[in-house]
């Protein structure tokens, strides 16, 4: 006897608790492997660039801590950067040490709550609450740095808002001693486990041709085995001063590309952001933390790029001055976004089950898709 | 090869399609004929002294006389970028659709159509992707006027003050 079969079509989304934010897949499936997964964004659109072009340049700096509250440093600094570079600025030392220094915190934060939210997502509850226990150490320290846990707020044109406070630096240092062995303790504690391997490894795998060809960026670009990070090779900032490494994925659980070897490029990224942090703390010069920027910031006519490597990847801003005191047009071109765009393509042939892995291991975070 | 370069071989090649080259902009850029925007991809993509194998951004800006779609191109391999324009008119922008060179585009264009409401020809899912299905108007064009509802739903809200004043007598 042989027995009928038909696509489904399935509603997955806007709240399920999977999908980091608000996002929704109408999935067409035959039994319990999909055809397709189309991806509906847009539940999140504040439509923040054209609020840019409202409340001037020093008054979006907010504003972009929404783009992405996960790693908003990263969001920061490069509004910050753009209008550096259109209005000729130069940051003082010191206050470029602040920033790499909060925003290498903000990465290790970030990535914490990537890796732990893997785990959750395909079962896993405790890795969850080691990875958001050391999540919350530090965000206590950048809460003492900067007065927020999520939306900084932290850097300003032509530097950061305020100095690292009296003992910081020592309380900083000390955070990383006890990181080090909590990073071994982690991967003993999920990592390597037979069950999660086997859950991630052969999933979503993507070469490293599609990732360029559809713009994938950051660990995800990193975890198709090609090694391309902006801090190494468009260096911005002081990055050239500090020494280390960029992980690649290396196929070493299962096939090139797949979830496993992007997530353990963000687990051995930890790893290297702790070196850099150790490096910029020790060597700190003295000196302002903020250049002197008119409060009438008016930047002359032109339009300028610029490329930051924020924990989800490569993050393009693109600012329009037209002479004026409010920017004309501000566009962020974001990790989260050319990542969402492969989905439908990734999802042809994976179990419903296994999407699940697949956005978690892209780490596509919401907000920055719809800005 | 540098940008300034690959400008200048892209304008031997194809003459008077390339109808400007701007070098004192701070990232340097070339303005192209609408009509020749996917060859004159192609060529950056498949040329092995360029080889711009990445579409980093796609962008729309209304500059309210006309409407620029700028293409920022990238070539790991020989790890430098370029940046193109094309400038349509405002009423009617329509202009051919890079996702056969790059996939990237896809949602990229999708986003431009969206929010700016330029028409790629050619795409193969143009839809709006960030508004409502039924939005009415493109809200990156400057002229955008936020309607007051949507379906019965206000779009505008008292500020708190005013509201706490109220509330008080």
């Amino acid at each position: 006897m042989s027995i009928r079969t038909e696509e489904m079509t399935l509603n997955m989304g806007p709240q399920h608790p999977s999908t980091h934010g608000v996002l929704r897949f109408v999935i067409k499936a035959d039994g319990e492997v999909m055809r397709e997964a189309i991806p509906d964004v847009g539940y999140l659109h504040r439509s923040i660039e054209k609020i840019a072009e409202k409340v001037g340049y020093h008054g979006f700096m907010p504003y972009t801590d929404r783009v992405d509250y996960v790693s908003a440093m990263f969001t920061n600094q490069g509004w910050a950067m753009a209008c550096e570079r259109l209005g000729g600025i130069v940051v003082p030392r010191r206050g470029e040490y602040c920033r790499v220094i909060a925003a290498e915190f903000n990465r290790i934060a970030s990535h914490l709550l990537s890796v732990g939210t893997m785990g959750m997502d395909i079962g896993a509850m405790t890795p969850f609450t080691h990875a958001i226990r050391e999540r919350e150490m530090i965000n206590d320290l950048i809460e003492e740095l900067c007065g927020a846990r999520l939306t900084f707020n932290y850097m300003r044109i032509g530097g950061v808002g305020w100095d690292l406070p009296p003992g910081w630096r020592e309380k900083a240092l000390a955070y990383l001693d006890h990181f080090d062995p909590i990073w071994e303790e982690y991967n003993a504690l999920i990592s390597y486990n037979k069950i999660y391997v086997e859950r991630l490894a052969n999933v979503g795998v993507i070469s490293t041709q599609d990732a360029i060809d559809y713009n994938l960026v950051g660990p995800n670009l990193r975890g198709s085995g090609f090694k391309w990070d902006i801090r190494k090779d468009i260096p911005y900032s002081v990055y050239p001063e500090f020494d280390f490494d960029v992980p690649v994925g290396t196929g070493e659980f299962g096939t090139l590309g797949d979830a496993m070897d992007r997530y353990m490029v963000r687990i051995r990224e930890m790893r290297e952001s702790s070196k850099i942090l150790r490096q910029a703390l020790n060597r700190i010069p003295d000196g302002p933390v903020l250049a002197k920027v008119p409060r009438n910031f008016k930047p002359k006519a032109g339009e300028c790029q610029v490329r930051v490597e924020s924990s989800r990847g490569d993050m393009g801003w693109y600012a329009v001055s037209d002479g004026s005191a409010y920017p004309w047009r501000v566009h962020v071109r974001t990790g989260s976004f050319a990542a969402m765009g492969m989905i439908n393509k990734l999802s042809r042939g994976l179990m419903i089950a296994d999407l699940v892995t697949l956005i978690a291991s892209l780490d596509v975070i919401a907000p920055e898709i719809d800005r | 090869m540098d940008a300034l370069a690959t400008y200048q071989a892209v304008k031997e090649r194809f003459g008077a399609k390339v109808l400007e080259i701007n070098e004192k902009a701070l990232d340097p850029f070339m303005v192209v004929d609408p009509s020749a925007i996917v060859e004159i991809c192609r060529f950056l993509r498949d040329h092995p002294e360029t080889a711009m194998n990445c579409l980093t951004n796609e962008i729309g800006v209304d500059y309210k006389d006309r409407i620029e779609v700028v293409y920022e191109l990238y070539s790991y391999p020989k790890r430098y970028g370029v940046t193109l324009k094309v400038k349509l008119p405002r009423d009617n922008p329509v202009v051919e659709t890079v996702e056969t060179v790059w996939k990237s585009a896809n949602w990229m264009e999708r986003e431009i159509f969206d929010l700016i409401g330029v028409t790629f020809q050619g795409h193969s899912d143009l839809r709006r992707i960030l508004m409502p299905e039924d939005w009415p108007g493109h809200p990156q064009r400057k002229d955008f006027v936020e309607p007051m509802e949507y379906h019965g739903i206000s779009t505008v809200r008292d500020s708190p003050i005013i509201r706490m004043e109220a509330d008080r007598k």
